[in-house]
């Protein structure tokens, strides 16, 4: 079995979640249906609902399920802008961070592009925390024509940890609502949509030990979002579409499993992340530790620059020895290009394309640590050298040995 | 991988062989295009998802690696510094020569991997020693060892052509189309990759200045005049838009491209054929053979574009200004040569090596 270090992209289904999903695949029934079949699907889905609402600190009715984390985001951001639009034409300005995940970033840039959208990027720190004074100064230049703010929770690939209810009181003093991408700080801290004072806010199940494909948008009871989707009106004909009471009662299942061992399991998770920060940087004195130290950053996550190499090579050669890891930049067919986290960060591209995330989950142990610090210095050494290859060819070629010729005849 | 049919196959073949293998697709551009479009083209994102694809039956890991930035330098921006030059390069081959088989293959070797493997229809021979020759693909029509009489000795060492002995085209579609590989059926990929729409003189123009200026005759009499001198290739019929008709009522065609002078030559068919040709940047696809120390002359074949007929040649080393030249004599004349081309010389089914053409000689029309 391979060391499984890439908890944040998704992490093992728990054994609840598991078994609720089984459970309820095997019955039949559409929630919205009124006959027995469909009220025992709605009796599961708004058990679930309930449950999930306490494990995020919200009331039942502020959880809009929808099929994970990018939608839960396209539906706040495009859904807030659309209706803050409607009510004020001239209310067109985005104050968003810039370390989002695309979920939200390219939402944003869509609404650009498509929607009249001005969008301000929120600049971060050298450890990818929002600048709150730019926010401010932002939010004092005419707040009327701010449409919404959009900050994520944590960041999915420094893991840095933004200080979302000082965003909210800044944002909510000037009458602007809030959204905050929570998907990777649901199960890893505590949050509490309620306190946290936001009004929408974005969670997926899959990070926490539920099923891929299902989400829920955390919206506050007086929030008003145009819809994106339309049809049968299903979740405060905010989100049409049959609900999958499936997928639902397990990311319930998993949310209430993931929130009873909080405490308990980030603190294990912390000490073990933190074995893996010094043993990394013990053995590789080189990588660098990008993102906030200590309770300023998830405690799953240690993310590193590796200086002269390519994280895809790191990557790969991890791989082969056994370890899986992330370079923790979205690359889907296309060219990798270096994060724009880091850059945000104010990384150079050549120092950002060495980066390499390790991010620990429920499942991880000591032993897991211990492998990549055992592969982790030869993979780098190789890595390394092939980093220098490719600027000036060591191999022979045609041009070469043209050059060559030449050379020694003059 | 380049998400075509043959690098489709010739990975799944060097997997069946026992070896590790990894599929790489080369990204050649920062900007790759969404969708294909027929038969132009390369390196768009559905061309990284078919490789991919691929590399998931076979089991494999799929990486992408970027050398758009290599490729630009070496290949791309060599394409229009050599037109601009009044030369015809050929930037399949300098892709083979400086991003293949030399920045893709040394990544490769620092990551421990041993050898490039690629679909080029093409084969590698090794000697008891471990010496590699390079030879013609068992199947002539799709032979591409033109394309590869750029490698070096060093680089052929780690070059593995699977696809070398199969038939013909069809039996490797066949043997996909059984391996489950979704590839089996896509149009073979034509024309440069880096110009998507085929339009190779619109693109220059696009890159390189041009300036009108004069068509003349074998005799130097002006008989045109052209947009710019560097969009024209040798042998070139079409687009001359002549004003003056030629004396025999015959057609005229692309002899020279002067570029100092912004100058286009054209002349009667007959002074395209070419008698001599001397090559520079001399390379040889294994070791030379003993006539390149020697200086004697050889009989080979002589074949100067990927998919030409050789023609019989003799051929000779002989002391250059400032290297060794490569002085090649055709039994049978060629048509169409142009500088910057290469010339691939063969024994049998053996590429010997190339150079790139420096001059071409007509002897009917030095004569004139």
């Amino acid at each position: 079995m391979p060391v499984y270090l890439d908890h944040a992209a998704t992490t093992p289904i728990s054994s609840e979640a598991l078994a609720a999903l089984t459970r309820e695949l095997a019955r039949t029934g559409n929630p919205s249906s009124l006959h027995g079949s469909g009220r025992r699907a709605r009796r599961s889905v708004e058990d679930a609902r309930e449950t999930i609402a306490t494990a995020a600190g919200a009331h039942p009715s502020e959880v809009i399920f929808t099929s994970g984390g990018t939608e839960s985001d396209n539906l706040a951001v495009k859904g807030l802008y659309w209706s803050r639009v409607s009510e004020d034409p001239a209310r067109r300005r985005i104050l968003c961070s810039a370390v989002e995940h695309h979920a939200v970033l390219d939402t944003v840039e869509w609404l650009e592009r498509h929607e009249g959208a001005a969008v301000t990027w929120l600049p971060v720190d050298g450890m990818g925390v929002v600048d709150l004074e730019v926010l401010a100064a932002e939010l004092s230049r005419d707040p009327e024509s701010i449409a919404l703010v959009t900050v994520m929770w944590a960041n999915n690939e420094v893991g840095t940890v933004q200080p979302i209810r000082r965003i909210v009181e800044l944002s909510h003093a000037a009458g602007v609502p809030v959204h905050s991408d929570a998907v990777q700080a649901l199960g890893s801290l505590p949050v509490d949509f309620k306190a946290s004072g936001l009004d929408a806010m974005s969670v997926s199940a899959h990070k926490i030990g539920g099923p891929v494909g299902v989400g829920a948008l955390l919206l506050g009871r007086a929030v008003k979002l145009t819809p994106v989707q339309h049809g049968g009106g299903q979740e405060r004909d905010v989100r049409s579409g049959t609900l999958d009471t499936a997928s639902i009662a397990a990311f319930a299942a998993a949310a209430e499993a993931a929130t009873e061992r909080l405490t308990e399991e980030s603190g294990r998770m912390a000490a073990l992340r933190d074995k893996l920060i010094d043993g990394v940087l013990e053995r590789v004195p080189e990588a660098v530790l990008r993102g906030a130290p200590g309770e300023g950053r998830l405690p799953g996550n240690a993310h590193f620059t590796f200086p002269g190499c390519e994280g895809d090579s790191l990557l790969f050669l991890l791989d082969l020895a056994g370890v899986e890891s992330s370079t923790g930049s979205a690359c889907t067919a296309g060219v990798p290009r270096p994060s724009h986290v880091l850059l945000a960060m104010g990384l150079d591209e050549e120092t950002a394309r060495g980066a390499q995330r390790f991010t620990l989950g429920h499942a991880s142990t000591e032993a897991d640590v211990d492998a990549l610090l055992a592969a982790l210095p030869g993979a780098y050494a190789r890595a390394r050298q092939a980093g220098m290859a490719g600027h000036e060819s060591s191999i022979q070629t045609a041009g070469t040995v043209a050059r060559q010729a030449a050379s020694g005849r003059s | 991988m380049s998400g075509g049919v043959d690098s489709a196959v010739a990975a799944a073949r060097a997997v069946e062989a026992g070896h590790d293998v990894v599929g790489v697709h080369l990204a050649l551009s920062r900007m790759p295009g969404t969708l294909r479009t027929g038969s132009r083209g390369c390196c768009t994102i559905e061309d990284s998802r078919d490789a991919w694809r691929a590399c998931d039956v076979l089991g494999i890991p799929y990486y992408v690696w970027d050398f758009s930035e290599r490729f630009k330098e070496d290949v791309v921006q060599d394409f229009i510094d050599e037109y601009a030059a009044g030369r015809t390069p050929n930037p399949c081959m300098r892709c083979n020569e400086r991003i293949k088989f030399a920045a893709l293959l040394e990544k490769a070797i620092a990551l421990g991997f041993d050898a490039v493997c690629t679909g080029h229809y093409a084969k590698v021979i090794t000697d008891a020693e471990g010496n590699p020759e390079l030879h013609r693909a068992a199947d002539w029509a799709k032979d591409q060892s033109y394309v590869l009489g750029v490698l070096t000795h060093e680089q052929l060492k780690h070059s593995m052509f699977p696809l070398a002995d199969t038939p013909s085209k069809a039996e490797v579609r066949a043997e996909a189309e059984r391996r489950g590989l979704s590839v089996a059926n896509k149009p073979d990929s034509h024309d440069i990759c880096f110009i998507p729409d085929g339009d190779t003189a619109g693109w220059l123009a696009e890159k390189i200045d041009m300036t009108t200026g004069d068509i003349v005759d074998e005799t130097g009499a002006k008989v045109g005049e052209h947009p710019g001198a560097n969009a024209f290739t040798v042998g070139q019929r079409r687009g001359l838009k002549l004003g003056t008709p030629a004396a025999d009522g015959k057609p005229r065609f692309v002899l020279e491209i002067r570029p100092k002078e912004n100058k286009v030559v054209v002349g009667p068919q007959s002074l395209l054929a070419i008698d001599e040709i001397r090559g520079i940047k001399v390379s040889w696809a294994g070791l030379p053979i003993a006539e390149i120390a020697t200086g004697a002359e050889f009989d080979c074949y002589a074949q100067v574009r990927a998919h030409g007929d050789p023609v019989l040649a003799t051929a000779r080393m002989v002391a250059g200004a400032d290297s060794e030249q490569l002085l090649v004599t055709l039994t049978d004349p060629l048509r169409g040569v142009a500088p910057g081309q290469t010339i691939v010389l063969y024994q049998g089914s053996r590429v010997l090596g190339q150079a790139t053409i420096d001059a071409a000689r007509s002897l009917q029309r030095a004569e004139l």
